[in-house]
Protein backbone atom coordinates (compact mmCIF):
# COMPACT_ATOMS: atom_id res chain seq x y z
CA UNK A 1 0.00 0.00 0.00
CA UNK A 2 1.72 3.43 -1.00
CA UNK A 3 1.70 6.12 1.58
CA UNK A 4 -0.68 8.30 -0.10
CA UNK A 5 -3.73 5.17 -0.36
CA UNK A 6 -2.77 4.35 3.23
CA UNK A 7 -3.20 8.67 3.94
CA UNK A 8 -6.62 8.65 1.69
CA UNK A 9 -7.54 5.42 3.69
CA UNK A 10 -6.98 7.44 7.13
CA UNK A 11 -8.72 10.35 6.63
CA UNK A 12 -11.35 8.28 4.74
CA UNK A 13 -11.91 6.48 7.96
CA UNK A 14 -11.34 9.43 9.90
CA UNK A 15 -14.25 11.78 8.35
CA UNK A 16 -16.34 8.21 8.46
CA UNK A 17 -16.39 7.56 12.41
CA UNK A 18 -16.67 11.40 13.59
CA UNK A 19 -19.85 11.88 11.22
CA UNK A 20 -21.51 8.53 12.30
CA UNK A 21 -20.63 10.05 15.53
CA UNK A 22 -21.74 12.98 14.45
CA UNK A 23 -24.96 11.79 13.21
CA UNK A 24 -25.98 9.74 15.93
CA UNK A 25 -25.80 13.06 18.37
CA UNK A 26 -27.48 15.04 16.23
CA UNK A 27 -30.54 11.99 16.68
CA UNK A 28 -30.11 12.47 20.51
CA UNK A 29 -28.53 15.90 21.34
CA UNK A 30 -30.50 18.37 18.94
CA UNK A 31 -33.80 16.73 20.19
CA UNK A 32 -32.86 17.64 23.63
CA UNK A 33 -31.06 21.06 23.15
CA UNK A 34 -34.43 22.03 21.87
CA UNK A 35 -36.21 20.57 24.79
CA UNK A 36 -34.03 22.49 27.36
CA UNK A 37 -33.74 25.59 25.23
CA UNK A 38 -37.56 25.76 25.21
CA UNK A 39 -39.15 23.74 28.49
CA UNK A 40 -39.13 25.08 31.77
CA UNK A 41 -39.12 22.69 34.65
CA UNK A 42 -37.82 22.53 37.71
CA UNK A 43 -34.14 20.97 37.69
CA UNK A 44 -33.47 22.09 34.36
CA UNK A 45 -30.98 25.07 35.38
CA UNK A 46 -28.97 22.07 37.26
CA UNK A 47 -29.06 19.86 33.96
CA UNK A 48 -27.87 22.81 31.87
CA UNK A 49 -25.42 23.59 33.92
CA UNK A 50 -23.58 20.37 34.42
CA UNK A 51 -23.43 19.98 30.10
CA UNK A 52 -22.46 23.43 30.30
CA UNK A 53 -19.50 22.19 32.65
CA UNK A 54 -18.72 19.30 31.02
CA UNK A 55 -17.87 20.90 27.88
CA UNK A 56 -14.15 21.00 29.01
CA UNK A 57 -13.87 17.26 30.15
CA UNK A 58 -10.58 16.12 28.82
CA UNK A 59 -11.01 13.69 25.92
CA UNK A 60 -8.08 11.23 28.14
CA UNK A 61 -10.96 11.20 31.12
CA UNK A 62 -13.48 10.61 29.15
CA UNK A 63 -10.95 7.95 27.28
CA UNK A 64 -10.75 6.21 30.26
CA UNK A 65 -13.27 5.86 31.89
CA UNK A 66 -14.96 4.27 28.40
CA UNK A 67 -11.78 2.07 28.35
CA UNK A 68 -12.57 0.59 31.62
CA UNK A 69 -16.26 0.27 31.13
CA UNK A 70 -15.72 -1.67 27.72
CA UNK A 71 -12.55 -3.45 28.65
CA UNK A 72 -13.14 -7.15 29.23
CA UNK A 73 -13.49 -7.01 32.73
CA UNK A 74 -15.69 -3.88 32.58
CA UNK A 75 -19.65 -3.18 33.03
CA UNK A 76 -19.56 -3.48 28.69
CA UNK A 77 -16.57 -5.99 27.91
CA UNK A 78 -19.47 -8.57 26.51
CA UNK A 79 -20.01 -6.63 23.64
CA UNK A 80 -16.26 -6.61 22.64
CA UNK A 81 -16.52 -3.21 21.34
CA UNK A 82 -13.05 -2.25 22.54
CA UNK A 83 -10.39 -1.54 19.65
CA UNK A 84 -13.24 -1.30 16.87
CA UNK A 85 -14.64 1.82 14.84
CA UNK A 86 -17.76 1.66 17.01
CA UNK A 87 -15.66 2.52 20.29
CA UNK A 88 -14.45 5.17 18.80
CA UNK A 89 -17.86 6.81 16.82
CA UNK A 90 -19.78 5.78 20.56
CA UNK A 91 -16.86 7.64 22.66
CA UNK A 92 -16.96 10.47 20.14
CA UNK A 93 -20.76 10.49 19.99
CA UNK A 94 -20.90 10.59 24.13
CA UNK A 95 -17.83 13.56 23.96
CA UNK A 96 -20.05 15.74 21.27
CA UNK A 97 -23.31 15.14 23.10
CA UNK A 98 -22.29 17.98 25.33
CA UNK A 99 -21.27 20.80 22.70
CA UNK A 100 -24.55 19.92 20.81
CA UNK A 101 -26.60 19.97 23.42
CA UNK A 102 -24.99 22.92 25.28
CA UNK A 103 -24.75 24.90 22.16
CA UNK A 104 -28.69 24.07 20.97
CA UNK A 105 -29.89 25.27 24.31
CA UNK A 106 -28.17 28.22 24.98
CA UNK A 107 -29.48 29.21 20.88
CA UNK A 108 -33.09 28.06 21.42
CA UNK A 109 -33.22 30.00 24.42
CA UNK A 110 -32.50 32.70 23.34
CA UNK A 111 -34.47 32.63 20.42
CA UNK A 112 -37.98 31.02 21.87
CA UNK A 113 -39.78 33.26 24.44
CA UNK A 114 -39.89 35.91 21.27
CA UNK A 115 -40.34 33.59 18.37
CA UNK A 116 -42.80 31.70 19.98
CA UNK A 117 -44.99 34.48 21.30
CA UNK A 118 -44.70 36.02 17.92
CA UNK A 119 -45.48 32.87 16.16
CA UNK A 120 -48.61 32.31 18.48
CA UNK A 121 -50.11 36.03 18.00
CA UNK A 122 -50.08 35.39 14.10
CA UNK A 123 -52.69 32.19 14.94
CA UNK A 124 -49.84 29.48 15.67
CA UNK A 125 -50.85 26.39 17.62
CA UNK A 126 -47.92 24.88 20.09
CA UNK A 127 -46.65 22.70 17.47
CA UNK A 128 -46.60 25.46 14.97
CA UNK A 129 -44.47 27.82 17.06
CA UNK A 130 -42.14 25.21 17.90
CA UNK A 131 -41.67 24.82 14.35
CA UNK A 132 -40.98 28.38 14.29
CA UNK A 133 -38.59 28.77 16.73
CA UNK A 134 -36.99 25.58 15.35
CA UNK A 135 -36.51 27.50 12.06
CA UNK A 136 -35.13 30.97 13.73
CA UNK A 137 -32.68 28.93 15.44
CA UNK A 138 -31.24 26.93 12.27
CA UNK A 139 -27.81 29.12 11.93
CA UNK A 140 -27.02 28.07 15.53
CA UNK A 141 -27.88 24.39 15.74
CA UNK A 142 -25.84 24.01 12.06
CA UNK A 143 -23.07 25.69 14.23
CA UNK A 144 -23.45 23.35 16.95
CA UNK A 145 -23.80 20.23 14.59
CA UNK A 146 -20.17 21.46 12.71
CA UNK A 147 -18.67 22.78 16.03
CA UNK A 148 -19.41 18.89 17.12
CA UNK A 149 -17.86 17.03 14.50
CA UNK A 150 -15.00 19.38 14.46
CA UNK A 151 -14.50 18.41 17.92
CA UNK A 152 -14.35 14.68 17.39
CA UNK A 153 -12.54 14.81 14.43
CA UNK A 154 -9.53 17.03 15.84
CA UNK A 155 -10.07 14.87 19.26
CA UNK A 156 -7.11 12.43 20.08
CA UNK A 157 -7.97 10.29 23.72
CA UNK A 158 -10.94 8.59 23.08
CA UNK A 159 -9.24 7.54 19.62
CA UNK A 160 -6.16 6.35 20.68
CA UNK A 161 -7.62 4.68 24.41
CA UNK A 162 -10.87 3.15 22.78
CA UNK A 163 -9.83 2.44 19.19
CA UNK A 164 -5.79 1.72 20.18
CA UNK A 165 -4.75 2.92 16.38
CA UNK A 166 -4.78 -0.38 14.89
CA UNK A 167 -3.09 0.35 11.19
CA UNK A 168 -5.93 -0.34 9.17
CA UNK A 169 -8.74 -0.95 11.09
CA UNK A 170 -9.26 2.30 13.77
CA UNK A 171 -6.03 4.55 12.82
CA UNK A 172 -7.47 7.89 11.93
CA UNK A 173 -5.96 11.35 11.75
CA UNK A 174 -5.00 12.49 14.95
CA UNK A 175 -3.89 8.96 16.18
CA UNK A 176 -1.84 8.83 13.20
CA UNK A 177 -0.34 12.25 13.32
CA UNK A 178 0.38 11.63 17.46
CA UNK A 179 2.21 8.36 16.05
CA UNK A 180 4.16 10.33 13.22
CA UNK A 181 5.79 12.89 15.46
CA UNK A 182 6.85 10.69 17.84
CA UNK A 183 8.34 8.38 15.10
CA UNK A 184 10.29 11.12 13.98
CA UNK A 185 8.18 11.25 10.52
CA UNK A 186 7.40 14.78 10.69
CA UNK A 187 6.55 15.88 7.31
CA UNK A 188 4.04 12.80 7.46
CA UNK A 189 2.71 14.40 10.95
CA UNK A 190 2.43 17.86 8.82
CA UNK A 191 0.83 16.74 5.88
CA UNK A 192 -2.05 14.79 8.08
CA UNK A 193 -2.22 18.27 10.56
CA UNK A 194 -2.42 20.01 7.58
CA UNK A 195 -5.31 17.52 6.14
CA UNK A 196 -7.10 17.92 9.60
CA UNK A 197 -7.17 21.69 9.11
CA UNK A 198 -8.48 21.77 6.03
CA UNK A 199 -11.25 18.99 6.91
CA UNK A 200 -12.45 21.52 9.81
CA UNK A 201 -12.01 24.42 7.27
CA UNK A 202 -14.13 23.32 4.96
CA UNK A 203 -16.85 21.82 7.13
CA UNK A 204 -17.17 25.40 9.16
CA UNK A 205 -17.01 27.50 5.69
CA UNK A 206 -19.99 25.26 4.29
CA UNK A 207 -21.90 25.46 7.38
CA UNK A 208 -21.94 29.31 6.65
CA UNK A 209 -23.05 28.74 3.13
CA UNK A 210 -25.47 26.32 4.01
CA UNK A 211 -26.92 28.56 7.31
CA UNK A 212 -28.80 31.33 4.92
CA UNK A 213 -29.82 28.87 2.79
CA UNK A 214 -31.10 25.90 4.82
CA UNK A 215 -33.06 29.27 6.57
CA UNK A 216 -34.35 30.70 3.39
CA UNK A 217 -35.44 26.88 2.57
CA UNK A 218 -37.33 26.21 5.81
CA UNK A 219 -39.25 29.75 5.63
CA UNK A 220 -40.39 29.06 1.73
CA UNK B 1 -66.87 41.40 22.30
CA UNK B 2 -63.85 40.60 24.88
CA UNK B 3 -65.25 40.61 28.64
CA UNK B 4 -62.63 39.84 31.44
CA UNK B 5 -63.49 39.31 34.86
CA UNK B 6 -61.82 39.05 38.03
CA UNK B 7 -58.59 38.40 35.89
CA UNK B 8 -55.45 38.33 37.87
CA UNK B 9 -52.21 37.02 37.05
CA UNK B 10 -49.12 36.35 39.15
CA UNK B 11 -45.93 35.95 38.03
CA UNK B 12 -44.56 33.63 41.87
CA UNK B 13 -44.99 36.50 44.71
CA UNK B 14 -45.44 39.11 41.53
CA UNK B 15 -49.49 40.10 41.29
CA UNK B 16 -49.24 41.56 37.64
CA UNK B 17 -52.80 41.98 37.28
CA UNK B 18 -55.09 42.36 39.92
CA UNK B 19 -58.97 41.18 39.91
CA UNK B 20 -59.33 43.27 36.56
CA UNK B 21 -63.23 43.93 34.83
CA UNK B 22 -63.03 45.38 31.70
CA UNK B 23 -65.65 45.38 28.57
CA UNK B 24 -64.03 45.35 25.25
CA UNK B 25 -66.95 46.58 22.95
CA UNK B 26 -66.82 45.55 18.94
CA UNK B 27 -64.68 48.43 16.55
CA UNK B 28 -63.88 50.41 19.13
CA UNK B 29 -60.20 51.67 19.40
CA UNK B 30 -59.63 51.26 23.18
CA UNK B 31 -56.75 52.62 25.20
CA UNK B 32 -54.69 50.89 28.39
CA UNK B 33 -52.69 53.68 29.96
CA UNK B 34 -49.99 53.31 32.54
CA UNK B 35 -46.36 53.66 33.41
CA UNK B 36 -43.74 50.66 32.86
CA UNK B 37 -44.14 47.84 35.01
CA UNK B 38 -48.21 49.00 35.65
CA UNK B 39 -49.06 45.70 33.73
CA UNK B 40 -50.01 46.86 30.53
CA UNK B 41 -48.50 44.20 28.46
CA UNK B 42 -49.58 41.21 30.66
CA UNK B 43 -53.13 42.26 30.15
CA UNK B 44 -52.49 42.61 26.07
CA UNK B 45 -50.96 39.22 26.21
CA UNK B 46 -53.98 37.71 28.55
CA UNK B 47 -56.58 39.05 25.71
CA UNK B 48 -54.52 37.94 22.67
CA UNK B 49 -54.53 34.54 23.78
CA UNK B 50 -50.36 34.59 24.21
CA UNK B 51 -50.91 34.17 28.38
CA UNK B 52 -53.00 32.10 30.25
CA UNK B 53 -54.34 34.36 33.54
CA UNK B 54 -53.83 32.96 36.98
CA UNK B 55 -57.36 33.53 38.16
CA UNK B 56 -60.30 34.76 36.12
CA UNK B 57 -62.23 34.13 33.08
CA UNK B 58 -62.72 35.38 29.78
CA UNK B 59 -65.58 36.26 27.12
CA UNK B 60 -64.73 36.35 23.29
CA UNK B 61 -68.26 37.39 21.70
CA UNK B 62 -70.50 35.57 24.63
CA UNK B 63 -68.30 32.80 24.42
CA UNK B 64 -66.12 31.49 27.63
CA UNK B 65 -62.52 31.04 26.94
CA UNK B 66 -60.85 28.18 28.36
CA UNK B 67 -57.16 27.19 27.54
CA UNK B 68 -57.92 24.48 24.68
CA UNK B 69 -59.88 27.79 22.80
CA UNK B 70 -56.57 29.64 23.09
CA UNK B 71 -55.49 28.97 19.24
CA UNK B 72 -59.20 29.82 18.58
CA UNK B 73 -58.07 33.72 20.07
CA UNK B 74 -55.44 33.71 18.23
CA UNK B 75 -56.61 33.14 15.22
CA UNK B 76 -59.28 36.25 16.13
CA UNK B 77 -56.84 38.73 17.25
CA UNK B 78 -53.41 39.46 16.71
CA UNK B 79 -50.69 41.30 18.56
CA UNK B 80 -47.78 43.65 17.41
CA UNK B 81 -44.98 44.04 19.99
CA UNK B 82 -43.69 46.99 21.87
CA UNK B 83 -40.05 45.15 20.86
CA UNK B 84 -40.32 44.58 17.08
CA UNK B 85 -40.09 41.11 16.85
CA UNK B 86 -39.27 40.04 13.09
CA UNK B 87 -38.68 36.28 11.63
CA UNK B 88 -35.06 36.33 9.90
CA UNK B 89 -36.51 36.19 6.69
CA UNK B 90 -37.39 38.50 3.66
CA UNK B 91 -40.07 40.68 4.55
CA UNK B 92 -43.11 38.91 2.45
CA UNK B 93 -42.19 35.66 4.20
CA UNK B 94 -42.59 37.42 7.20
CA UNK B 95 -46.04 38.95 6.51
CA UNK B 96 -47.09 35.79 5.08
CA UNK B 97 -46.67 33.46 7.67
CA UNK B 98 -49.70 34.08 9.65
CA UNK B 99 -51.61 33.68 6.57
CA UNK B 100 -50.38 30.54 5.30
CA UNK B 101 -51.28 28.90 8.61
CA UNK B 102 -54.86 30.39 7.73
CA UNK B 103 -54.16 28.18 4.51
CA UNK B 104 -55.00 31.02 2.60
CA UNK B 105 -54.86 30.68 -1.87
CA UNK B 106 -51.32 31.86 -3.41
CA UNK B 107 -53.81 34.88 -4.69
CA UNK B 108 -54.89 36.59 -1.56
CA UNK B 109 -51.72 36.09 0.43
CA UNK B 110 -50.15 38.04 -2.37
CA UNK B 111 -52.99 40.89 -2.27
CA UNK B 112 -52.88 41.24 1.42
CA UNK B 113 -49.06 41.50 1.71
CA UNK B 114 -49.31 44.58 -1.04
CA UNK B 115 -52.31 45.81 0.80
CA UNK B 116 -50.85 45.55 4.17
CA UNK B 117 -47.82 47.04 3.06
CA UNK B 118 -49.15 49.79 1.09
CA UNK B 119 -51.18 50.69 4.72
CA UNK B 120 -47.75 51.00 6.13
CA UNK B 121 -45.99 52.95 3.21
CA UNK B 122 -43.67 50.27 2.46
CA UNK B 123 -44.52 49.15 -1.20
CA UNK B 124 -42.12 47.57 -2.95
CA UNK B 125 -40.42 46.02 0.33
CA UNK B 126 -41.45 42.26 -0.49
CA UNK B 127 -38.42 41.18 -1.13
CA UNK B 128 -36.31 43.31 1.65
CA UNK B 129 -34.24 41.60 4.17
CA UNK B 130 -36.70 42.12 7.09
CA UNK B 131 -33.90 42.61 9.68
CA UNK B 132 -31.93 44.82 7.55
CA UNK B 133 -34.41 47.02 7.69
CA UNK B 134 -34.05 50.07 10.24
CA UNK B 135 -35.98 50.35 13.79
CA UNK B 136 -39.09 52.35 12.29
CA UNK B 137 -39.67 50.55 9.37
CA UNK B 138 -39.09 46.72 11.25
CA UNK B 139 -41.89 48.28 13.46
CA UNK B 140 -44.01 48.71 10.45
CA UNK B 141 -43.68 45.49 8.52
CA UNK B 142 -44.29 44.31 12.18
CA UNK B 143 -47.96 46.53 12.09
CA UNK B 144 -48.61 45.21 8.39
CA UNK B 145 -47.74 41.15 9.11
CA UNK B 146 -50.38 42.40 11.58
CA UNK B 147 -52.81 44.09 9.50
CA UNK B 148 -52.46 41.66 6.54
CA UNK B 149 -54.61 38.58 8.73
CA UNK B 150 -57.64 41.38 9.00
CA UNK B 151 -58.45 39.64 12.56
CA UNK B 152 -61.60 40.72 14.91
CA UNK B 153 -59.21 42.47 16.87
CA UNK B 154 -55.71 43.89 16.66
CA UNK B 155 -53.69 44.08 20.06
CA UNK B 156 -51.01 46.90 19.90
CA UNK B 157 -48.38 47.22 22.83
CA UNK B 158 -46.64 50.60 22.81
CA UNK B 159 -46.69 50.36 18.67
CA UNK B 160 -44.97 54.04 18.72
CA UNK B 161 -42.49 53.30 21.36
CA UNK B 162 -38.49 54.80 20.23
CA UNK B 163 -39.85 55.66 17.02
CA UNK B 164 -39.10 58.57 15.16
CA UNK B 165 -41.52 61.40 14.36
CA UNK B 166 -42.12 60.41 10.74
CA UNK B 167 -42.41 56.57 11.73
CA UNK B 168 -45.01 57.56 14.70
CA UNK B 169 -47.09 59.26 12.09
CA UNK B 170 -47.12 56.56 9.63
CA UNK B 171 -48.35 54.12 12.24
CA UNK B 172 -50.68 55.85 14.31
CA UNK B 173 -52.42 56.89 10.91
CA UNK B 174 -52.04 53.60 10.17
CA UNK B 175 -53.95 52.37 13.38
CA UNK B 176 -56.43 55.15 12.37
CA UNK B 177 -57.34 54.03 8.87
CA UNK B 178 -57.58 50.13 9.57
CA UNK B 179 -60.12 50.95 12.52
CA UNK B 180 -62.06 53.18 10.25
CA UNK B 181 -62.23 51.28 6.97
CA UNK B 182 -62.02 47.62 8.47
CA UNK B 183 -63.88 48.24 11.67
CA UNK B 184 -61.08 46.34 13.50
CA UNK B 185 -61.56 46.72 17.24
CA UNK B 186 -58.04 48.28 18.71
CA UNK B 187 -57.19 47.91 22.04
CA UNK B 188 -53.63 50.07 22.81
CA UNK B 189 -51.34 49.53 25.29
CA UNK B 190 -49.14 52.93 25.71
CA UNK B 191 -47.68 55.32 28.40
CA UNK B 192 -48.17 58.01 25.93
CA UNK B 193 -51.39 59.32 27.34
CA UNK B 194 -51.92 61.88 24.06
CA UNK B 195 -51.95 59.21 21.77
CA UNK B 196 -54.12 57.63 24.24
CA UNK B 197 -56.75 60.47 24.22
CA UNK B 198 -56.20 61.11 20.43
CA UNK B 199 -56.25 57.95 19.03
CA UNK B 200 -58.88 56.17 21.67
CA UNK B 201 -62.60 56.25 21.98
CA UNK B 202 -62.22 54.64 25.67
CA UNK B 203 -59.29 54.56 28.28
CA UNK B 204 -58.17 52.62 31.24
CA UNK B 205 -55.63 53.69 33.53
CA UNK B 206 -54.03 50.85 34.98
CA UNK B 207 -51.69 51.36 37.90
CA UNK B 208 -49.97 48.61 40.33
CA UNK B 209 -51.92 45.98 38.13
CA UNK B 210 -55.15 47.77 38.88
CA UNK B 211 -57.79 49.59 36.91
CA UNK B 212 -57.98 52.44 38.73
CA UNK B 213 -60.23 54.56 36.22
CA UNK B 214 -62.14 53.42 33.07
CA UNK B 215 -64.20 55.50 30.25
CA UNK B 216 -64.33 58.15 27.51
CA UNK B 217 -60.87 58.75 26.77
CA UNK B 218 -61.69 62.78 26.87
CA UNK B 219 -63.43 62.47 30.17
CA UNK B 220 -60.65 60.45 31.61
CA UNK B 221 -57.82 63.51 30.57
CA UNK B 222 -60.10 66.15 32.05
CA UNK B 223 -59.91 64.51 35.44
CA UNK B 224 -56.93 66.89 36.83
CA UNK B 225 -55.65 63.64 39.19
CA UNK B 226 -55.60 61.98 36.23
CA UNK B 227 -53.77 64.50 34.39
CA UNK B 228 -51.09 64.49 37.01
CA UNK B 229 -49.99 61.27 35.79
CA UNK B 230 -50.65 60.60 32.61
CA UNK B 231 -49.80 63.86 30.48
CA UNK B 232 -46.47 63.60 29.57
CA UNK B 233 -46.49 65.61 26.33
CA UNK B 234 -45.28 69.39 26.61
CA UNK B 235 -44.13 68.71 30.22
CA UNK B 236 -41.17 71.16 30.76
CA UNK B 237 -39.03 71.42 33.68
CA UNK B 238 -37.32 74.87 34.19
CA UNK B 239 -36.40 77.18 37.22
CA UNK B 240 -39.26 79.80 38.11
CA UNK B 241 -37.91 83.20 38.70
CA UNK B 242 -40.72 85.79 39.65
CA UNK B 243 -40.12 89.64 38.33
CA UNK B 244 -41.69 92.40 40.76
CA UNK B 245 -43.89 93.36 38.01
CA UNK B 246 -45.20 91.33 34.68
CA UNK B 247 -45.05 87.19 34.47
CA UNK B 248 -43.15 84.85 35.73
CA UNK B 249 -40.10 83.73 33.74
CA UNK B 250 -39.14 79.71 33.67
CA UNK B 251 -35.99 78.81 32.12
CA UNK B 252 -35.74 75.32 30.75
CA UNK B 253 -32.52 73.87 30.25
CA UNK B 254 -31.76 74.45 27.00
CA UNK B 255 -32.13 78.34 27.31
CA UNK B 256 -35.39 78.39 26.44
CA UNK B 257 -37.63 80.86 28.60
CA UNK B 258 -41.60 80.33 29.22
CA UNK B 259 -43.78 83.36 30.52
CA UNK B 260 -46.07 82.01 32.88
CA UNK B 261 -48.85 83.39 35.54
CA UNK B 262 -47.79 81.10 38.25
CA UNK B 263 -46.28 82.85 41.35
CA UNK B 264 -44.13 79.99 42.15
CA UNK B 265 -40.10 80.13 42.56
CA UNK B 266 -37.92 77.40 42.41
CA UNK B 267 -37.60 74.09 40.40
CA UNK B 268 -41.72 74.06 38.66
CA UNK B 269 -42.87 71.30 36.08
CA UNK B 270 -45.04 73.17 33.60
CA UNK B 271 -47.61 72.03 31.16
CA UNK B 272 -49.38 73.32 28.37
CA UNK B 273 -52.12 72.05 26.94
CA UNK B 274 -51.41 70.87 22.88
CA UNK B 275 -55.06 72.14 21.72
CA UNK B 276 -54.30 75.72 23.39
CA UNK B 277 -51.24 76.78 21.54
CA UNK B 278 -51.83 78.73 18.32
CA UNK B 279 -49.97 77.80 14.87
CA UNK B 280 -48.97 80.61 12.07
CA UNK B 281 -46.48 80.52 9.52
CA UNK B 282 -45.95 84.21 10.44
CA UNK B 283 -44.96 85.65 13.75
CA UNK B 284 -48.15 87.16 15.01
CA UNK B 285 -48.61 90.09 17.13
CA UNK B 286 -51.03 89.45 20.01
CA UNK B 287 -51.31 90.15 23.91
CA UNK B 288 -50.00 85.85 24.30
CA UNK B 289 -46.39 85.77 26.19
CA UNK B 290 -45.16 83.05 24.42
CA UNK B 291 -44.21 82.93 20.64
CA UNK B 292 -41.14 80.52 19.40
CA UNK B 293 -40.23 79.42 15.82
CA UNK B 294 -40.13 75.97 15.44
CA UNK B 295 -39.78 73.27 12.53
CA UNK B 296 -42.61 70.75 11.74
CA UNK B 297 -41.18 67.21 12.72
CA UNK B 298 -44.16 64.76 12.33
CA UNK B 299 -47.60 65.27 11.04
CA UNK B 300 -50.33 62.35 12.24
CA UNK B 301 -53.80 62.85 11.17
CA UNK B 302 -56.97 61.91 13.69
CA UNK B 303 -59.81 62.52 11.11
CA UNK B 304 -61.12 65.81 12.27
CA UNK B 305 -58.06 66.57 13.98
CA UNK B 306 -54.39 66.97 13.37
CA UNK B 307 -51.57 66.60 15.34
CA UNK B 308 -48.50 68.08 14.60
CA UNK B 309 -44.88 67.62 16.74
CA UNK B 310 -43.06 70.83 16.00
CA UNK B 311 -39.35 71.21 17.11
CA UNK B 312 -38.25 74.45 18.26
CA UNK B 313 -35.53 73.32 20.57
CA UNK B 314 -37.51 71.54 22.50
CA UNK B 315 -40.42 69.09 20.43
CA UNK B 316 -44.06 70.75 21.13
CA UNK B 317 -46.91 68.88 20.22
CA UNK B 318 -49.76 71.27 18.67
CA UNK B 319 -53.26 69.49 17.68
CA UNK B 320 -55.58 71.89 15.06
CA UNK B 321 -58.40 70.96 13.49
CA UNK B 322 -57.47 69.28 10.18
CA UNK B 323 -59.33 72.72 8.14
CA UNK B 324 -57.14 74.57 9.52
CA UNK B 325 -54.21 72.28 8.47
CA UNK B 326 -55.26 71.64 5.11
CA UNK B 327 -56.24 75.77 4.69
CA UNK B 328 -52.65 77.02 5.95
CA UNK B 329 -50.91 73.69 3.36
CA UNK B 330 -48.56 72.62 6.91
CA UNK B 331 -46.15 69.75 5.66
CA UNK B 332 -42.88 68.31 7.75
CA UNK B 333 -40.06 70.56 7.82
CA UNK B 334 -42.08 73.43 7.56
CA UNK B 335 -40.95 76.71 9.43
CA UNK B 336 -43.62 78.16 11.37
CA UNK B 337 -44.40 79.70 14.94
CA UNK B 338 -45.93 78.41 18.14
CA UNK B 339 -48.05 81.58 20.11
CA UNK B 340 -49.77 80.52 23.91
CA UNK B 341 -50.44 82.72 26.55
CA UNK B 342 -48.49 82.63 29.99
CA UNK B 343 -52.15 81.65 31.09
CA UNK B 344 -52.26 78.59 29.34
CA UNK B 345 -48.94 77.20 31.00
CA UNK B 346 -49.92 75.23 34.12
CA UNK B 347 -48.01 73.57 36.86
CA UNK B 348 -47.96 69.91 37.40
Amino acid sequence: MTIETEIFEIVVRAIAISGAATFLVVLWGVPMGIFLGSRRFRGRTVIVSFFNAMLGIPTVALGLILYLMFSKSGPLGFLHLLYTPLAIILGQAILVTLITISLVTSTVESIDPEIKDLAKTLGASEAEAAVAVFKESIGGVLLAVAASFNRAIAELGVALMLGGNLRGLTRVLTTSIALETTRGELTLGIVLTLTLLGIVLTINFSMNLLQRRVRSWLWR
Amino acid sequence: MIELQSITKNYDEIVALDNIDLHIVKGEVFSVIGSNGSGKTTLLRIMAGVENPTRGMMFFDGKKIDAEDLVEVRRKGTMVFQKTSLFNTTVYRNISYGLKLRKLSHRIIDERVEESLNIVRLEGYEGRWAKSLSGGEQQRVALARALALKTEVLFLDEPTANLDPKNVSIVEEAIMRINREGETTIVIATHNMFQAESLSERTAVLIGGKIQQIGRSKDIFKLSSIADFTRIENIFTGISTIPKEGTSIVKLENGMSIATTIRQEGNVTLFIRPEDIILSKEKIVSSARNVFKGQIVGITDLGHLVKLRVDTGREFIVQITKRSFDEMNLNIGLKIYLTFKAGSVHVV
